[in-house]
């Protein structure tokens, strides 16, 4: 299969839909003639004009609820807020509008928003374009996360929120856009949510990675293998809704599990899955669910702060070592 | 426009709807048969039967926590709206809504937004997509003069100016923002000032006069159905109740009150119909008698409707469950 970049996976999405719908169009800063400023959206501006490429003021409440208001109308509003840390801008938009309207209305509003959100570090953009806020709306009921990992995951799943009825925050690791990857060309690939990816399968612990960790999962699952210990690795894809059965049936099978994102430790998506393998699956547990995660404190900007503060794979490897009789580290 | 060219009739009867559904409303609650609390739009009548008579069913309405008399104005049906405020199944929302979220998508009214001046946003978004649309769409927005100090206001304002988009933002300034005045909040007199300084036309008028609403709001519909761009109305007018029902209102005048009670615009257009004899005393009690009738049969249907079933809870968060 051909491999594209995580970047050119989105793209490629992007273009598809807009092809395949009139109704699907993009808002958002520097979206249109500047292309994203991760350079996402390049080109699209070119080949489909000013009106279904459209660029913004900085205005994040207008850019969400402008595009709820479109997507009331029949759109299919794709619009993007630079970076996580500034979804808060729209904060209200987000969780008192866009994630209510279905509900409140007795189920006769349909929301086909997707709002794309770049996450994460490093890159030493300190404490106010580095977050990873997935967790903060988990706890909101009426939105749907996606945190792809891999470029195919990045197009399927945008394609899967494109095409839905409900509003979705489809967060982006900055730090995947250049990876590359087998993605397919048929353009109605499509991965649906609440499906987990088992990128690897073994028997020793279970290792559920987040967005931007699966890659350092899969490293540390390597190291691991050198120790004679068969670690299996689930990416949840989605974190609403969830692929508990998925989470659950590997938690039965190696009985330890790590969870590994980098969003901060206390409260993070990580919390909400060990709690709900501690509800459901604790008697197949014969350790403490174990997290890696960035450490409680703002992103710092000096490389070597911000470094310590984030998860590595040495982190997992230390956690999957006490999980397997070892020292806690 | 001359006063024979307004469909006077039309609206004394929807302002007449509006205010006997109120003060039924506020009677149930006093009984105890509405839970909850109440934000009444006694007195402001005028603006929303004035602004929606040039409504379609399919323009867009975008409402506040005060939707009650926004919602009947557009079509939503009293019966639905008092179901829903009965918190029953058969109600506009099936009991999830309740009296700050009324609203219909069926007939163009999006579920009352109660987060001040966040609707003024999707106002502009739906008017975006009726632009794009290609279709003489228009959207409007309504909105209380406290929330033009909310910055999502001022994003969705500048933003319907620069891509002129068929939206009016219908300011009802009750002079109170609960217990906060004007005055407390604005250096400027007007909030329609503030339209220069996004470069709509900004347009004052008196709310409680129905014929100067429907003139201005007339022309603001128009020029947005030309997709000639947004315009900000400020209707003046006053709450002739409280801000909610726990309201004591001891932040205004009892004199105050009673001046602005004078001007209550709908004996004041019932003046005018007899002025331009267009009713007498026997037809404005038949209008009564039809809205009495009308609000009998909403509670009568509130009352007998089926309250929702527990299990309803789960449904109607996303429109495809999966996971």
């Amino acid at each position: 299969m051909r491999e594209i970049t995580f970047a050119e996976a989105i793209r490629e999405a992007l273009r598809e839909e807009m092809h395949r719908d009139a109704s699907v169009f993009i808002m958002g800063e520097d979206v249109g003639v500047f292309g994203g400023v991760f350079g996402v959206t390049a080109g699209l501006y070119e080949e489909f004009g000013p009106d279904r490429v459209r660029d913004t003021p900085i205005s994040e409440s207008a850019i969400v609820g402008g595009g709820l208001g479109a997507a009331m109308m029949g759109m299919r509003p794709v619009v993007e807020i630079m970076f996580g840390d500034f979804l808060m801008c729209a904060g209200d938009q987000i969780v008192n509008q866009a994630a209510k309207a279905r509900y409140m209305s007795g189920g006769k509003a349909k929301v086909p928003l997707t709002i794309r959100v770049t996450t994460g570090a490093p890159g030493s953009a300190a404490a106010q374009h580095s977050q990873s806020p997935e967790s903060w709306f988990m706890n909101v009921p009426g939105l749907k996360i996606a945190v792809p990992a891999t470029p195919a995951d990045a197009k399927g799943l945008l394609k899967t929120a494109i095409r839905g009825e409900d509003p979705v925050l489809f967060f982006e690791h900055k730090m995947l856009y250049a990876v590359r990857g087998p993605v397919p060309e048929d353009p109605d690939f499509t991965i649906p949510f609440g499906a987990a990816n088992l990128a690897r399968a073994g028997r020793d612990l279970t290792i559920i990675a987040i967005g931007g960790m699966l890659a350092k999962a899969l490293e540390a699952a390597d190291a691991l293998s050198q120790e004679g210990i068969e670690a299996e690795v689930i990416d949840p894809r989605t974190l609403v809704p969830l692929d508990k059965d998925a989470l659950i049936r590997s938690a039965a099978k190696t009985g330890r599990v790590v969870i590994a994102h980098e969003a901060h430790k206390r409260a993070g998506p990580g919390a909400e899955i060990a709690a709900l393998l501690a509800e459901e699956a604790v008697e197949y547990l014969d350790g403490p669910i174990m997290r890696v995660a960035a450490k409680n404190v703002p992103i710092p900007y000096s490389p070597v702060l911000e470094e310590e503060v984030l998860p590595g794979v040495d982190d997992i490897l230390a956690a999957a070592r006490f999980l397997m009789g070892g020292a806690k580290a | 426009m001359s006063g024979s060219e307004i469909p006077l009739l039309q609206l004394y009867r929807t302002m007449l709807t509006i205010r006997r559904f109120e003060e039924r409303c506020n009677y149930l609650f006093m009984q105890g048969r509405i839970p909850s609390t109440l934000h009444l739009y006694i007195g402001q009548e005028a603006v929303a039967a004035g602004v929606c008579a040039h409504l379609r069913r399919d323009d867009y309405l975008f409402s506040t926590h005060r939707p009650h008399g926004h919602a009947i104005a557009k079509g939503v049906e009293p019966r639905a709206i008092m179901a829903e405020l009965y918190g029953k199944r058969t109600g506009c929302c099936k009991g999830k809504g309740g009296s700050m979220h009324v609203g219909d998508v069926r007939v163009g009214m999006f579920p009352a937004v109660a987060i001040v001046g966040a609707n003024a946003p999707l106002a502009a978004g739906a008017a975006l997509a009726a632009k794009w649309l290609d279709k003489d769409r228009v959207s409007v927005c309504f909105f209380g003069e406290g929330a033009a100090n909310e910055g999502a206001v001022h994003e969705a304002m500048n933003m319907a100016a620069i891509w002129d988009l068929p939206v009016v933002y219908v300011c009802e300034n009750n002079l109170y923002a609960a217990s906060t005045p004007f005055s407390k909040a604005f250096k400027i007199q007007n909030v329609a000032d503030r339209a220069a300084a996004y470069g709509m036309p900004g347009v004052v008028v008196d709310g409680n006069d129905v014929e100067a609403v429907y003139r201005v709001a007339g022309e603001a519909i128009a020029r947005a159905r030309r997709r000639e761009g947004p315009t900000l109305i400020e209707a003046k007018t006053y709450r002739l109740c409280g801000h909610s029902r726990s309201d004591p209102r001891t932040y205004r005048s009892r004199e105050e009150e009673e001046e602005w009670a004078k001007r209550d615009p709908i004996p004041r257009l019932a003046g005018r119909l007899k002025e331009l004899g267009l009713a007498t005393d026997e037809t404005l009690a038949s209008i009564e008698q039809e809205v009495q009738a009308l609000i009998d049969e909403a509670v009568r249907f509130a009352e007998e409707s089926p309250l929702p079933e527990p299990e309803e809870t789960l449904q109607h968060v996303f429109w495809t469950e999966e996971g």
